[in-house]
């Protein structure tokens, strides 16, 4: 009797620490956010971390990429389109207690366009006139031409509110309203958060998340494999991946993301200013061969600068397919034979991968690249400020950013009044249909000029332990939403 | 006496001010703008502009480099730019991680490499000094990252004695701590302790040849009691001298070995600040391991005149 009690809390005591397990997890991150304040820098650590977990803003980006309510639970706009009220859920506080309200909303909003504001996305407050509390719970925001895009600006991680009293410690002990509260940050190693019990939703499943940095793609595959790590939802070694395929105890996760990754052609400067050799250079390039060579073959090919998940994308992969006989016979109609141009290649593996393999492919249609790899800061420097660049590969990660196009000063200096006032156009209309048939349009329009050549969508391989589920399969933004994340065993 | 000391103080505080000035040109002329850097490429000039203020990058460098210096003197390194905390506070946490994986090592190292060097040296042109000497050779070219690799597939993936990396900080347990530093200790320290049993067996057997050895032998000590009380000692100057080198390197340099185990190391800190161009994270960082290299330097000396009384009177 004894022994068979002895064997029955032995089994209540494992079955104890079993379930004790379940609500812990560890997140694998590649790069390690530079601070917590989602608010004032561009890093996509910092939103990996905080975004939808610790803050939130008043809409919010779901799984799928679609606008969903999050601290305002439903929003009227005006009939000429220029005020948007904003109806807040009731009984929200923030995790120091306080509550959060109509003026916390207006504080974070005319805090983040303000004159001396460092909010790294200050263009999506740019059209706001005025902010204004109409009563606790409602706030309206005017804005000085219609935008049919402002509640989507309002659920990027950039616009979450925040409080006046808390947000100049939000670098180090971050303050928001989200599912989790922030628990401890031990630099070069990791962030713990832990489940906010006061949540306004429904609390999440699990009691703690912890995120590791680890930067290194072999690293990263031992703590896999020894069961460090629950999750890494962006595997930085993709030539690795095919080694948790082929193990049960793993599943892989491959979803797409919103970057484009293209080949940015410099076209205020010869002989790239020429239509001719862009287009030349566009069908001088095998997508599948840079998607298999350089990213193990996650990717999918793109002929413009659209998301292909996105439902007004156009394939237009066949306006610049590949055809190196036609490549040649442009570039000798432009009378540009015996080019030698030069290639700059930011740091990640994309980038240094893949441009190896376009030299290749140029080469062939007689080409000569000459390569240099710079960092990100020097990358910032040269060639996004300085314009000081032949091409380059960059992967364009922010969500619908298309209108890039529409700023002549942008690095790669497309400059084309008829595609600034379609996006124009294209910002003040909020007819669902209607915005489709300009996406579509401004689509074809940057496809036919062969801006840039396009090569690919980045994907996001992910690879997590197979007793988890509720995980992001997509990343619409720079995000792991851990709201609905759970053990299953 | 107080002369020799003054005079070393000056010329330890002109080394500093030297390396000072040299880090922080070196260090600014490097391309890139850390608030751009910070805010990405969808940001606004303004934004920028507004960032480069806050972040007094619009100071005129002569003031920038005064200001820097007086607050290291008053022990203010500054604020980082990217973490926003204060740069003492970040390596002070480092040095935590570093500090104790490079002394970890380094007894490992000097633990491995003194008898393995004594036995070679005593043993010399036998079957056991060869061995030695292959495996030395072969542990001075088996590059430490390999090694290291090589630690984790054994001892975290297979056999998960030990967490593949990470670092979960003394809070956490002492012993814990210790056993996260044990394989990048070894890993660490398995080059080093190759070199410096190189090292103390060739200064062994050199000493082994001296008169005084010979001397000791004729008054009847036996070899191994002339080896460990005469030639030991004398053969410890070049043996010393290594292992500050090593010491200075296993602090500052064990980067590939923190990347491996993703530890949170001073090296990391140092990679980070540079690609984030947090530059005034990298000028202290730099500036403290400079300082480092020349206290390490001192002590080695002071340690000399420990082992041989000759270089105490300081001729």
């Amino acid at each position: 009797m004894t022994k068979l009690f002895t064997t029955a809390a032995a089994v209540a005591l494992m079955a104890g620490t079993a379930l004790a397990q379940q609500d812990t997890i560890t997140v694998g991150m590649q790069l390690e956010p530079p601070n917590l304040d989602p608010t004032g820098g561009a890093a996509a650590a910092i939103d990996e971390v905080v975004y939808a977990n610790i803050f939130e803003g008043l809409t919010r980006f779901g799984p799928d990429g679609s606008i969903q309510p999050a601290l305002a639970s439903e929003w009227e706009v005006s009939e000429d389109g220029t005020v948007y009220t904003f109806t807040l859920r009731d009984g929200v506080s923030f995790h120091d207690g306080t509550a959060m309200d109509a003026e916390d909303v207006v504080f974070s909003l005319n805090r983040a366009r303000a004159e001396d504001s460092t909010n790294a996305q200050k263009a999506l407050f740019a059209g706001i006139t005025e902010v204004e509390a109409v009563d606790p719970l409602t706030v309206r925001v005017t804005l000085s031409e219609p935008n049919g895009n402002f509640p989507f600006n309002m659920a990027w991680g950039d616009a979450v509110i925040v409080a006046e009293e808390t947000i100049e410690q939000a670098a180090t002990t971050p303050i928001g309203t989200g599912p989790f509260t922030f628990t401890e940050w031990v630099q070069g190693d990791h962030v713990t958060i832990s489940r906010n019990e006061n949540y306004w939703g429904e609390a999440p499943a699990l009691a703690t998340a912890t995120f590791k940095f680890i930067a290194d793609g072999n690293a990263a595959f031992a703590a896999m494999m020894a069961g460090d790590i629950d999750v890494f939802p962006v595997f930085p070694a993709p030539e690795l991946v095919s080694q948790f395929e082929a193990d049960p105890r793993f599943t892989v996760i491959e979803g797409s993301t919103e970057g484009e990754t293209i080949l940015a052609m410099n076209n205020a400067v010869a002989p790239l200013d020429d239509v001719k050799v862009r287009e030349a250079i566009s069908h001088a390039i095998n997508r599948q061969e840079i998607i298999d060579g350089a990213m193990f073959g996650y990717g999918t090919p793109i002929g413009t600068h659209f998301a292909p998940h996105n439902p007004d994308y156009v394939d237009l992969t066949e306006t610049s397919n590949y055809d190196p006989e036609a490549a040649k016979a442009l570039l000798a109609e432009a009378g540009a034979e015996g080019l030698s141009l030069r290639l700059m290649l930011p740091p990640p593996t994309y980038a240094r991968r893949g441009g190896e393999i376009i030299a290749a492919q140029l080469r062939e249609v007689g080409i000569e690249t000459e390569i240099t790899n710079l960092e990100w800061a020097q990358w910032l420097e040269q060639v996004f400020t300085g314009k000081d660049f032949d091409l380059t590969i960059v992967s364009h990660t922010e969500p619908a950013d298309i209108n890039i196009y529409a700023r002549p000063d942008y690095y790669f200096q497309y400059d084309n009044a008829d595609f600034q006032a379609l996006i124009a156009d294209l910002a003040v209309e909020s007819d669902p249909e209607a915005r489709a048939a300009m996406n579509k349009e401004a689509q074809e329009t940057i496809a036919n000029d062969f801006v840039n050549a396009y090569l690919f969508q980045l994907a996001k391989v992910g690879v997590a332990n197979a007793n988890i589920e509720g995980l992001w399969e997509n990343a619409p933004t720079q995000a792991n939403d851990l709201t609905d994340v759970r053990w299953t065993e | 006496m107080l002369r020799f000391a003054l005079t070393r103080f000056v010329s330890l505080t002109l080394s500093l001010l030297i390396a000072s000035l040299v880090i922080f040109a070196v260090i600014e002329v490097i391309p890139g703008d850390p608030a751009r850097y910070m805010l990405g490429i969808n940001a606004s000039e303004d934004a920028v502009a507004a960032l480069r203020e806050q972040l007094g990058l619009n100071d005129s460098l002569a003031l920038r480099y005064l200001d820097w210096l007086g607050g290291m003197l008053t022990g203010d390194f500054g604020l980082s730019y990217t973490y926003k905390v204060p740069v003492s506070e970040l390596v002070m946490q480092r040095l935590w991680v570093s500090l104790p994986l490079a002394l970890y090592a380094l007894a490992l190292s000097t633990l491995i490499a003194i008898p393995v060097g004594l036995i070679a040296a005593a043993r010399r042109g036998s079957a056991a000094d060869y061995s030695i000497m292959g495996a030395t050779q072969l542990g001075i070219a088996v590059p430490n990252f390999w090694f290291a690799m090589l630690l984790v597939l054994i001892f975290a993936v297979t056999l998960r004695w030990f967490s593949a990396g990470g670092f979960p900080g003394w809070d956490a347990g002492f012993w814990l701590g210790v056993k996260s530093l044990t394989l990048p200790a070894f890993a660490l320290a398995l080059p080093q302790a190759s070199i410096l049993a190189r090292v103390m067996r060739s200064a062994l057997i050199e000493t082994l040849g001296e008169d005084y050895i010979r001397t000791a032998r004729a008054k009847g000590l036996s070899r191994r009691q002339a080896t460990v009380r005469h030639a030991l000692r004398n053969a410890m100057i070049p043996v010393l001298t290594i292992i500050g080198l090593q010491f200075s390197f296993l602090l500052a340099g064990a980067i590939i070995i923190e990347n491996v185990f993703y530890l949170p190391g001073l090296g990391r800190l140092i990679f980070q600040g540079i690609t984030q161009r947090d530059l005034i994270v990298v000028e202290s960082l730099v500036m403290l391991l400079v300082f480092a290299v020349i206290l390490v330097t001192f002590l080695v000396d002071v340690a000399y005149a420990a082992v041989d009384p000759r270089l105490r009177r300081g001729r």
